[in-house]
């Protein structure tokens, strides 16, 4: 083992990436793609965990992985530093999880003769969500993005065996993604014509140095340059209002697609933003006018996508549109740009993740049993499917945030750093967003536990790889909740990476 | 005439322009897919276009070839172009094939699905969808 920890850095991407490409090999039908995957997505935590553990050796340093041992400014450099380690895991840990889920979910909404071909997508697109967190170069951030991005956009469309609204939602994802990634790619080529570099870091240094020479006061380049990715960011990341394509996306892909992909994509998304914001753009581009502009965006997307949710009848577009919502969140965390606003982001890109895909989770289980994720198909689910719906009603008691689950602990950080800044009027649409929620999620719990089915359908409990994966989450909200000390400090220590490259 | 200087960035961006209204405008599925291409395109030469080299005394810069290298740098190659970019725009076209694959593939799909490609008519048939699951969920 230990000769594999230099490489731990590249390996993280390439585990799935050819555990992917291998996967299209396996047989097509029967189980064997999906062990195949738990296999890959499960040793992909382990790396993951090995990695957080060297980080946590020496929490001051990098760690650098120069690809063929070419010095960072000629190659790929993949760095690794506090707060990516900490994002790779969230992505790592709910991949597996969300592979262990996809089990009967898989076998029930994608033929029987194509398992090996949706794993081996699967896996794709963990290795570009993976590789976006781990790369230090912005060309590489590009290609990552666009490989997660285009086996999104396949597994989304595979939806159409259930819903053939999925083909078009997954098309207008395409559109409105491609949009997005091209401004990127424009962006980075402003900034590649400013610097003549591509990795981050020496980007950084670069115009730092013409900043010291006074190169930079009113230069258009980078202005542009900051634009384009900005925007392009906010359509990756769903940031109300280029969220567009979200809602159907997530209400129409398959049931554990929807899990892997409300609780990661985005996320990866807000994690690019953070680097371009604060590291890349840190301390060089003043960029308070754009973080209030974001804040304004977060702010109006929380109360209405909020309350475009409490008036959704499909489940699964209760929390799609309630996805945009919590993105109001953590876009409004790190748009206060002290350390307690971007600590809330971060610690919110865990707990997001958590709730909201234990959700999905049990959305899809009840997709399963019922056939469809309307609110009549939840009515008296209580009695019928206890676990599953207890597992459902956690997550939605996280995504309100009740004290002992983990989105109280995200909203806290949030609250008390709009007070630290003054900024009260943050807070208070902070707490308008969680008193709307509370009517969203209660809309489906009402339907759970106090109305009676319609018809006496006998319903059985999910199978056992669905309740295993999404009891893992639900517990995980819970125990992030009871213990804030798991996450705070880390996600502390990630917001001191940021801010401090901004100070 | 200083504008005249940046003429390749100009169509650049025109291109990235007329791609970018088909994507927006145009109700067919196919012209937006294709119109997203033409976008990415005008990104490709815009790429291209900054990999371009002149020596301040107005020499143009040769293409970055192997051969400037193959005498083992002994002699100057004179200015030549940065080769970067180019290589960039490989690996963009590929991305952006993949893309237009991709969309093409779901359209197939969707014509196969709906028996139709215009965004007009699917959203129709949508709206009827989406009407007929309200009045079953009342």
């Amino acid at each position: 083992m230990d000769a594999l920890i230099p490489h731990l850095p590249v390996l993280l991407v390439l585990t799935p990436l050819f555990g992917g490409l291998l996967a299209a090999l396996m047989p097509r039908r029967g189980p064997a793609p999906w062990i195949w995957s738990a296999l890959v997505t499960g040793f992909e935590v382990f790396l993951a965990l090995s990695m957080v553990k060297l980080v946590r050796q020496s929490p001051q340093e990098t760690i650098s992985y120069f690809i063929g041992w070419w010095p960072a400014e000629y190659g790929i450099a993949y760095e690794i530093d506090a707060l990516n380690a900490y994002v790779i895991l969230v992505v790592a840990l709910l991949a597996f999880v969300s592979t262990i889920y996809a089990k009967s979910s898989v076998e029930d909404e994608i033929p029987k003769d194509r398992h090996n071909f949706f794993y081996s997508i699967w896996l794709l697109a963990i290795s570009g969500m993976v590789g976006i967190c781990a790369t230090a170069d912005t060309f590489n951030i590009y290609v990552l993005l666009e490989i997660s991005s285009l086996t999104v956009y396949t597994l989304i469309a595979m939806g159409k065996y259930r819903d053939r609204r999925a083909l078009t939602a997954s098309l207008k994802y395409l559109i409105l993604g491609s949009i997005g990634a091209t401004f990127i790619l424009l962006g980075i080529g402003y900034l590649l014509m400013l610097t003549g570099t591509l990795n981050m870091a020496d980007m950084h240094e670069q115009l730092m140095l013409m900043k010291a020479k006074g190169d930079l006061a009113g230069n258009r380049t980078i202005l542009v340059g900051f634009t384009f990715i900005t925007v392009g960011l906010g359509l990756k990341m769903a940031m109300w209002p280029l969220h567009l394509w979200l809602p159907n996306a997530y209400t129409f892909a398959p049931s554990a697609v929807s899990a892997l992909v409300a609780s990661t994509a985005t996320k990866v998304g807000v994690y690019m933003a953070f680097r371009f914001i604060f590291t890349l753009f840190g301390s060089i581009y003043d960029s308070s006018a754009t973080l209030a502009l974001m804040a304004f965006c977060g702010t109006l997307g929380i109360i209405v996508s909020s309350i475009r949710a409490a008036q959704a009848t499909n489940v699964k577009k209760i929390l799609a549109y309630s996805s945009v919502g919590q993105l109001g969140y953590i876009v409004v965390g790190f748009s206060m740009a002290n350390e307690s606003g971007v600590a809330a982001s971060v610690i919110h890109i865990l707990n997001h993740a958590v709730t909201k895909g234990a959700m999905f989770m049990a959305c899809g289980a009840v997709v399963l049993r019922m056939g469809n994720a309307d609110l009549k198909s939840f009515y008296g689910l209580g009695r019928r499917m206890p676990a599953t719906m207890a597992a459902f009603t956690i997550g939605g008691l996280g995504l309100i945030g009740m004290p002992l689950t983990s989105g109280f602990i995200s909203k806290f950080y949030l609250i008390s750093g709009a007070l630290h800044d003054g900024k009260w009027w943050l807070a208070m649409v902070v707490l308008a967003g969680s008193l709307i929620s509370i009517v969203y999620v209660w809309r489906v719990i009402e339907a759970i536990y106090f109305r009676k089915p319609d018809k006496r359908v006998p319903v059985e409990e999910a199978p056992f790889t669905m309740l295993i994966a999404m009891w893992i989450l639900a517990s995980a909200s819970v125990i992030l909740g009871v213990d804030a000390e798991l996450t705070g400090r880390l996600a502390e220590y990630a917001a001191r990476v940021l801010i401090g490259g901004a100070t | 005439m200083e504008g005249l200087g940046l003429f390749n960035y100009w169509i650049a961006v025109a291109i990235m322009m007329v791609g970018f209204y088909g994507v927006i405008a145009k109700r067919n599925l196919v012209k937006q897919a294709i119109s997203l291409g033409l976008f990415q395109t005008g990104v490709f030469l815009f790429y291209i276009t900054m990999s371009v080299y002149r020596a301040p005394d107005g020499t143009p810069g040769r293409a970055p070839v192997w051969e400037a290298i193959l005498d083992g740098f002994t002699k100057d190659p004179g200015p030549y172009d940065n080769p970067l970019p180019h290589v960039l725009m490989l690996t963009a076209i590929v991305v952006g094939v993949s893309t237009l694959s991709v969309a093409l593939a779901i359209i197939m799909n969707i014509k196969r699905l709906y028996g139709t490609v215009e965004a007009d008519e699917i959203s129709e048939i949508e709206e009827a969808i989406e009407h007929r699951e309200e009045l079953m969920s009342r």
